[in-house]
């Protein structure tokens, strides 16, 4: 069971919060976008063994989108920060 | 390759089974190799032996980081199935069940292909209709379909929860006579044996660590016994085909996912058939040694822990016992993670990648094990010849570039939706 640290509602067990894949995905310009990077952005992703940047959302909470980065092998969450935040440095 | 036969098998109990020759040999890495081939579970051996019998070439080295078998091959619930609607995996995965019909045969060793039948349950109208219409698809592409209306379903499951007040109504179900399990342990054994009695070498305990790439061509591969040279490198790694590709510079088109499975105590002879239900996210066999082998959804978020985690397996728990209410009172003797390499269409890539020389057979999501025997087969033959098969021909990486992705759900581009 994990507990996330909830921006908004503080340390809350897993089943409270669905997970939305990599974070940081940013939408290709739509005019200038090759079907390459509209590939890109709908389908590929970075799939890091180790830390990676995901998005959750607290959906039986305060049902707010929030980042985390978190181990994918522990599964140890390292940091929790604002969608509007960048990645934390330094993890 | 000494022949297994009710001869041998007498001979030996009469030696009291002191003397069996070893099954397949232990080699040490040799500098170079045609092909090398990423991942010993059962995908990567039956690659391996189709590149020695169809294809001729037998200078082969399966690499495996650990055991044989030990991971998504020892994992999975041994499910074989071709129920599928849409033409490119209706055509590949009824092949692939066609080889497991002859496989104990072709690789002289009992992988325990049981015929038991695959029953999909419909809790609604709305699914009988979409059963219905699943079913007239595989008719049409040649494969076994019957649709059950309710008595059809106690006919065949009668410990199903057929009251009033079931959490799920049983309105009917889809059933794949010829679909069943297998033994997954021996499926890899038997392909690893009959791959090196034509050759190929088997290399355990052997993790790749690099791949070595000559501009736009891969060359070899850095392992933790020493650097191996490749004409060809293929992959089959599983749930690890996003982690692997990437040390040759490439990004997927996959998540990699936590999936858990469970068994119970062992029983007598309870449950004939595999049960599945989409509706509950649970499905369920009995396993020949007894154990109900049940399991459900992924955890849902990216994971490489080979280990479980509660939620996912009081969900699928409780899904079970809501059909079959019989099954609360028994106890659970064991349950397991997997990794699962999760694409955004949930259909499998099997072909040739940007770079040269260097091929992938993945994102094999939720259903790897039935895939066996097709998977090494085409991709044998996409291997050998630099090209797909027609029946491959549709799982390609561009896919997701060019709009034809293989949505069987229709779910759209959700990893775990699939």
């Amino acid at each position: 069971m994990l507990l996330i640290p909830c921006p908004w509602c503080g340390p809350r067990e897993e089943g409270e919060f669905a997970p939305g894949g990599e974070g940081h995905i940013r939408r290709p310009e739509p005019q200038a976008a090759s079907d390459q990077d509209w590939a890109e952005y709908l389908y590929y992703r970075t799939n890091p063994k180790g830390l990676h940047f995901e998005r959750w959302v607290h959906a039986a909470g305060c049902r707010r989108w929030f980042n985390v980065a978190r181990d994918t092998v522990t599964h140890e969450i390292r940091a929790v920060y604002k969608m509007s935040e960048n990645r934390p440095e330094g993890l | 390759m000494a022949r297994y036969s009710i001869f041998s098998l007498a001979r030996h109990a009469l030696r009291h089974h002191e003397d069996w020759p070893r099954a397949w040999r232990d080699p040490q890495p040799k500098p170079a190799y045609d092909v090398v081939i990423v991942g010993g579970g059962g995908h990567g051996l039956a690659t391996a032996y189709y590149l020695a019998k169809n294809h001729g070439i037998s200078n082969v080295a399966v690499l495996e980081k650990g055991w044989l078998g030990g991971g998504n091959t020892g994992r999975n619930t041994t499910i074989v199935r071709s129920n599928y609607l849409l033409p490119a995996n209706a055509r590949f995965y009824e092949h692939s069940l066609k080889l497991w019909e002859g496989l104990s045969r072709e690789l002289n060793y009992n992988v325990m292909f049981s015929q038991r039948g695959v029953l999909n349950l419909a809790h609604s109208d709305a699914q009988m209709d979409a059963y219905a219409r699943r079913g007239n698809a595989m008719r049409l592409n040649g494969i076994d379909a019957v649709l059950l209306d309710r008595d059809g379903v106690r006919d065949m499951v009668p410990q199903l929860d057929f009251s009033a007040a079931a959490r799920f109504p049983i309105r009917g179900g889809l059933l794949q006579p010829r679909g069943g399990t297998a033994r997954h342990d021996a499926v890899a054994w038997g392909f690893a044996r009959a791959a090196d009695a034509r050759g190929v070498d088997i290399i355990q305990n052997c993790e790749v660590t690099g791949i070595l790439r000559e501009g736009d061509r891969v060359t070899g591969v850095e392992t933790t016994r020493g650097t191996i040279r490749a004409g060809k490198i293929g992959l089959a790694v599983a749930g690890h085909t996003g982690h692997v590709a990437a040390m040759a510079g490439l990004r997927l088109p996959i998540e990699s996912h936590l999936l858990q499975a469970a068994v119970s105590e062992p029983l007598k002879p309870l449950l004939d058939t595999v049960v599945t239900s989409g509706a509950a996210h649970v499905y369920v066999s009995q396993s020949d040694k007894g154990e109900l082998v049940f399991g459900g959804d992924l955890d849902f978020y990216n994971s490489y822990a080979q280990r479980g985690n509660l939620p996912a397996i009081a969900s699928f728990t409780t899904a079970l016992i809501a059909l079959f209410p019989g099954f609360g009172r028994l106890r659970l003797m064991r349950h397991w993670g997997g990794v699962m390499d999760m694409t955004m269409d949930g259909s499998p890539i099997i072909g040739k990648t940007p770079l040269r020389n260097f091929y992938i057979d993945g994102g094999w999501c939720y259903g790897g094990f039935k895939a066996t025997p097709g998977s090494g087969w085409v991709f044998a033959h996409t291997i050998a010849n630099d090209a797909p098969h027609p029946l491959n021909e549709a799982f390609s990486l561009e896919r997701f570039a060019s709009g034809h992705v293989i949505d069987e759900r229709g779910a759209g581009p959700v990893p775990g939706a699939h």
